[in-house]
């Protein structure tokens, strides 16, 4: 709980609602008659509509990145550390939107939401959706924002994704585009780790075909192994064993099979927690998006061809330690951009933490968006006078 | 305005409109400097943190890329000029990144500092040991700089490769170009400016 707001937050935030009735045709092939996303916004619009900042969340994330719902929060956004007055996404100079992404399950309709053909929930009934879908159901909130063009669209990971999809289907409403830790696609290795998470999930005996709500049940372990495997992914080697190396629960073994190294007790303990507040079908559905990203596929395979459609200016940025999506991959796609003769800055920052450093307060990862976000800023306020 | 005489050189070099990459562009002052004097657009490599940072600060296309790794991710010739300064004697295979910058530019622009200069001469003859000085401040054993050369060592590569030095300008460290260093560049010259095409 905070004490007192601290001055660099954005303070206590509400998020709203906003409902599409226009049908929304999905990659898979169905139709979305109807729609509500859930988003935050930070700072002001102003008088030009052109310092819109759009941010995109990543597999568990959702639409509160930055503030407090209530004084009686534990924690404040997922990526409060950028977000706020001064802070390198600063709300003193952009109007930052965060959403919930179709399909999620905090807000946004998704698996858990009401089916309106049936009045019942839609549970695995929720169509199949994709980054693409994202994208446009995305395009969709910047017409109702009244935003014609982002300053920029930020993303890590699967966030990252959808920067780059934006850039590359909607060339021209967008100037930048800070895609962080991200991959052009999956890798082979990267799939397989979904399926791992998927067939926990869905050998769960109270997964229950994915009606485990009607059922008033939940797969908890199932989606805890899930979040345990992923966890596993999101932090590098040193990071683990720097902060569990061996260590054990108890100071003997007790050769039994219940906690006894303190890795065993952190990855339960994230499991358990994570499948109190996740939906599994929810998480069945984001990673499929991820394993279809594929966006040059229907460019011949050529990425660089894919970005020769982007008008947008770029930074990407990865972390040495992230073995999710190494800085190998950010590279693929800068390799694209320079065949494509786009403007891109990349960093590649060293950090213990592996993925997860994304989220992360790193100095120089925190310094170098901050100045290339005071460009932007600038840019916006050049175009203003 | 640049202090640096070798970027005032490069810069009068370089065409109006161009491409232009720069291998250890630094902080990106040339760069910005062209961008904004000669519509020059394209990117920086750059390994240190505080000149990424710098470049980033400037809006400099800046890219954190090891030379020594060479230049795989641009296209042959897709740049009018491929220009770097100050970096030669650092590199793990000079000749190999000379090649790429030619094989990715039209020509190219190199400058480094030369070893044939009359202090370093006059301190390894009359001390016996590797220079050291302000302008080469660093240990034989602890420095970047693993492949000093002179002025004649540089040509005798480019004759090597056959290529031509359409350019070339001796500047010691207050002035560009006196008369000595005009009249015995290998000897009075501090650090040279070359360019060169295939």
């Amino acid at each position: 709980m905070p004490k007192a707001i601290p001055a660099d937050s954005v303070g206590l935030v509400t998020p709203q609602t906003i409902h599409f009735s226009q049908p929304l045709q999905l990659s898979c092939g169905q139709i979305l008659e109807k729609y509500d996303l859930v988003i935050e916004t930070y700072g002001q619009l102003n008088e030009q509509r052109n310092n819109g900042v759009l941010i995109c969340h990543a597999l568990s994330g959702h639409h509160h990145a930055a503030g407090y719902h209530s004084m009686g929060d534990k924690k404040s956004g997922w990526w409060d550390n950028f977000i706020g007055p001064g802070k390198p996404l600063d709300t003193n100079q952009f109007f930052i939107v965060s959403l919930n992404n179709l399909g999620g399950c905090h807000g946004s309709t998704g698996p858990v939401s009401t089916n309106p053909k049936t009045s019942k929930l839609y549970g695995p009934d929720f169509p199949f959706v994709t980054v693409e879908d994202w994208v446009e159901s995305q395009v969709r909130l910047s017409d109702h924002l009244g935003i014609d063009q982002w300053a920029a669209i930020v993303g890590g990971s699967l966030g990252g994704m959808q920067a780059l999809h934006w850039s590359i289907t909607h060339p021209d409403r967008l100037r930048h585009a800070l895609v962080i830790a991200s991959a052009p696609k999956l890798s082979a290795q990267n799939i397989a780790f979904n399926e791992v998470a998927r067939q926990a999930i869905m050998s769960d005996e109270n997964f229950r075909g994915g009606r485990y709500l009607e059922e008033n049940t939940l797969p908890r372990n199932g989606l805890g192994l899930a979040r345990m495997v992923g966890h596993i992914t999101y932090l590098s080697d040193d990071a683990m064993g720097e902060k569990f190396g061996r260590e054990l629960k108890n100071k003997e073994f007790s050769f039994d099979y219940g906690v006894q190294f303190q890795i065993e007790s952190y990855l339960r303990y994230q499991g358990a927690n994570f499948s109190d507040i996740f939906d599994a079908n929810t998480y069945l559905l984001m990673t499929r998006a991820l394993d279809y990203f594929d966006p040059a596929s229907r460019y011949d395979d050529s990425l660089a061809k894919a970005m020769a459609q982007a008008s947008a200016k770029f930074l990407l940025v990865s972390f040495t330690t992230d073995w999710r999506f190494s800085p190998a991959r950010s590279n693929e796609i800068v390799s694209a951009l320079l065949l494509a003769a786009k403007d891109v800055s990349y960093m590649e920052i060293d950090a213990p933490q592996g993925h997860d450093a994304f989220l992360m307060n790193i100095p120089r990862y925190v310094n170098g968006v901050a100045a290339y976000m005071q460009r932007v800023a600038n840019e916006c306020r050049e175009a203003s006078s | 305005m640049t202090s640096r005489v070798d970027l005032k050189v490069i810069s009068k070099w370089v065409k109006e409109d161009s491409r232009v990459l720069d291998l250890a562009c630094g902080d990106g002052e040339l760069l910005h400097n062209l961008a904004r004097d000669k519509n020059v657009s394209g990117y920086g490599l750059e390994i240190n943190p505080q000149n990424i940072q710098a470049c980033l600060e400037r809006g400099v296309n800046v890219l954190e890329h090891n030379i020594d790794q060479g230049l795989g991710n641009f296209n042959d010739q897709s740049f009018d000029t491929v220009v770097m300064t100050q970096a030669l004697q650092a590199l793990q295979f000079p000749h190999l990144v000379l090649d790429e910058m030619l094989r990715v530019g039209r020509e190219c622009i190199v400058t480094f500092p030369n070893f044939g200069h009359w202090r370093c001469r006059l301190h390894l003859s009359t001390k016996g040991r590797m220079p050291v000085s302000k302008f080469m401040p660093y240990t034989w054993y602890d420095t970047p700089n693993i492949h000093f050369c002179t002025f004649k060592d540089f040509e005798d590569l480019c004759r090597q490769k056959k290529l031509n030095i359409i350019e070339r300008l001796v500047v010691d460290r207050e002035n560009k170009g006196d008369w000595k260093a005009r009249l015995l560049p290998n000897l009075m010259g501090e650090v040279a400016i070359y360019h060169v095409t295939r």
